[in-house]
């Protein structure tokens, strides 16, 4: 397959634009042909992935495109970097490390990138319209932006999405063509309990079950009130990425390109249908469980992957009820949602409780908390697929009332009920 | 023997083959300062990948694989060239920044694995040629 350059884009590679978007438009278009696209198509925003420090190596190619003039042509938020520029003080890390992490941000802001620093772009005020073609990064985010509010975008990951950002273009293909949009099976929770599809806590789990049932393909999800808030739609995305290649879903009834199975489905009959059992759901819950504990013991709550809401925060502080948290409590959230727990005095309340916010970055992929190893609670189904891995501590998935229960009592407290 | 395979990023490459024996992410599972495999359950865990033919069943996980490859480029401990069972843009992006950046680039290459073998040597010439010679 041979991939076709417009005019605008042999222009811009030609450097009429300038050596920088030259640079990017050489990556995009590489990438295209790897990728086996016949065309680049415009695109209108993207969110970059790109402020982790993995090594010298990635501050140097963001300083590069700097250097050469480039600046991002769409609006492009930022996702987590790897330091909490509101509270530097809590981050462990060598001198190097930091220096690296601050010139890979500072690198990104002079490229024109938003300083949202949130993993949950989306509820930031960055909502792409339905239809629109965009490039975003970070697995929950890309799930969201396709699923949620039907713009188009395939998983892009470093170094891509800021060179789409800077081009305007990507490469057009996968999620980006409406044929590979349509659902090509069928996850069924019409057979679980109405209450237990009621529960927030359910949605992280079906992620973690959809994101293992449905590998890279996409699903239409039958059975999900319409009712459903944004944030479980939320954690479902993040579920269902962080356990498999998962770019796209539909809940019927309640995602734009999903009025009806017929319209997810585009016409065609579906290559299978999975019936959800509750069995399966206690199954996926319980694989969120990494900790290895017998004796209930806890050293942690740990909050916000993807970034907490307003709304999550508000219910953290209904739960809490002005109790005092006898362990260390993280709420990892955005600028975005500071400046508003601020304005209604939601954030003298939970530090009162005893709340740790970590903002601008998270506990799992910063060294935040303390030690090396550990049990850690939390309501978020990426937090519990990472959390070993990236920090050492062993998970434990619960509500967030039962992590509101468990941060007061100082141990493992979980309400089983909901789950039947 | 000699193979001719589909060329990813064309080049030049040659030395000891070491065929991994489970899919790998390179976040998380390579360390980016040595070229060691750090992945815990892998097979291969603890074998080096600097200055060897890589011969890759798959690439799973994260995107930032290629953030790791670009940085064993850079400090001169990349594999000497890639072999994958199927083109795999995340990696192979890597080596594109590397090829911007000025940095010295390895060949990757999509050649099914069969013929291959952890311990034979191998050479690779541009155009996607391949020569495979037994364990000396």
């Amino acid at each position: 397959m041979t991939l076709h350059l417009s005019t605008e884009d042999t222009d811009l590679l030609a450097g009429h634009a300038g050596p920088g978007p030259a640079m990017a438009l050489r990556v995009v278009a590489e990438a295209a042909r790897l990728l086996g696209a016949k065309r680049l198509v415009p695109i209108v925003s993207a969110h970059i992935d790109g402020c982790l420090y993995h090594g010298d190596s990635g501050v140097f190619f963001a300083e590069r495109l700097v250097a050469l003039g480039a600046r991002v042509s769409v609006p492009a938020t930022l996702n987590v970097g790897a330091l909490d520029l509101m509270h530097p003080e809590i981050v462990r890390g060598d001198a190097h490390h930091e220096t690296m992490s601050r010139r890979l941000m500072e690198a990104h802001l002079a490229l024109g990138c938003t300083a949202s620093w949130t993993c949950a772009p989306y509820q930031a005020g960055h909502r792409p319209a339905l239809g629109t073609q965009v490039a975003w990064g970070e697995s929950n985010a890309v799930a969201f932006v396709n699923s949620v509010l039907g713009a188009r975008s395939n998983r892009y990951g470093d170094f891509l999405d800021l060179c789409c950002a800077i081009a305007g273009r990507a490469p057009y293909c996968g999620l980006h063509l409406s044929e590979n949009r349509r659902a090509a099976m069928v996850l069924d929770i019409t057979g679980l309990s109405e209450a237990l599809r009621r529960e927030e806590a359910f949605y992280p789990v079906l992620g973690a079950l959809l994101g293992g049932v449905a590998g890279g393909e996409v699903a239409a999800i039958i059975g999900v009130p319409s009712n459903i808030g944004e944030d479980a739609l939320k954690a479902l995305g993040a579920g269902a990425a962080a356990r498999g290649a998962v770019g796209l879903f539909h809940v019927v009834g309640v995602t734009p390109e999903a009025p009806d199975l017929e319209t997810a489905l585009q016409g065609q009959s579906p290559a299978r249908t999975f019936k959800v059992t509750a069995e399966d759901v206690r199954a996926a819950r319980d694989s969120l469980s990494t900790a290895q504990t017998t004796d209930g013991s806890l050293d942690c709550v740990a909050l916000g992957s993807p970034h907490f809401s307003l709304e999550e925060c508000r219910a953290l502080a209904a739960f809490a009820a002005d109790r005092r948290f006898q362990i260390p409590v993280y709420v990892c959230t955005g600028r975005h949602v500071m400046a508003r727990l601020a304005a209604e005095d939601l954030e003298s309340r939970l530090t009162a409780c005893g709340v740790t916010f970590v903002v601008d970055t998270c506990v799992v992929v910063t060294p935040i908390l303390k030690g090396v190893s550990g049990t850690m609670m939390t309501n978020s189904a990426k937090f519990a697929h990472y959390g070993r891995a990236n920090t050492g501590y062993g998970t434990v998935f619960g509500s967030l009332k039962d992590c509101a229960d468990s941060a007061v009592a100082g141990r493992i407290v979980r309400d089983e009920a909901i789950w039947r | 023997m000699r193979l001719a395979a589909q060329t990813l990023i064309d080049g030049r490459g040659a030395g000891e083959v070491l065929k991994l024996g489970a899919p790998i992410s390179f976040w998380g599972g390579v360390d980016p300062a040595s070229g060691r495999i750090t992945a815990a359950p892998h097979p291969d865990h603890g074998a080096g990948i600097a200055g060897r033919v890589l011969v890759l069943p798959a690439t799973i996980g994260s995107s930032s694989s290629s953030a790791i490859l670009l940085e064993l480029l850079r400090i001169g401990q990349a594999p000497a060239a890639l072999i994958l069972a199927e083109a795999d843009a995340i990696l192979t992006l890597g080596v594109v920044v590397a090829q911007e950046m000025g940095y010295t680039t390895i060949p990757v290459l999509c050649a099914p694995l069969a013929p291959f073998a952890t311990g034979q040597h191998a050479r690779i010439a541009p155009g996607g040629a391949i020569e495979i010679f037994p364990p000396t």
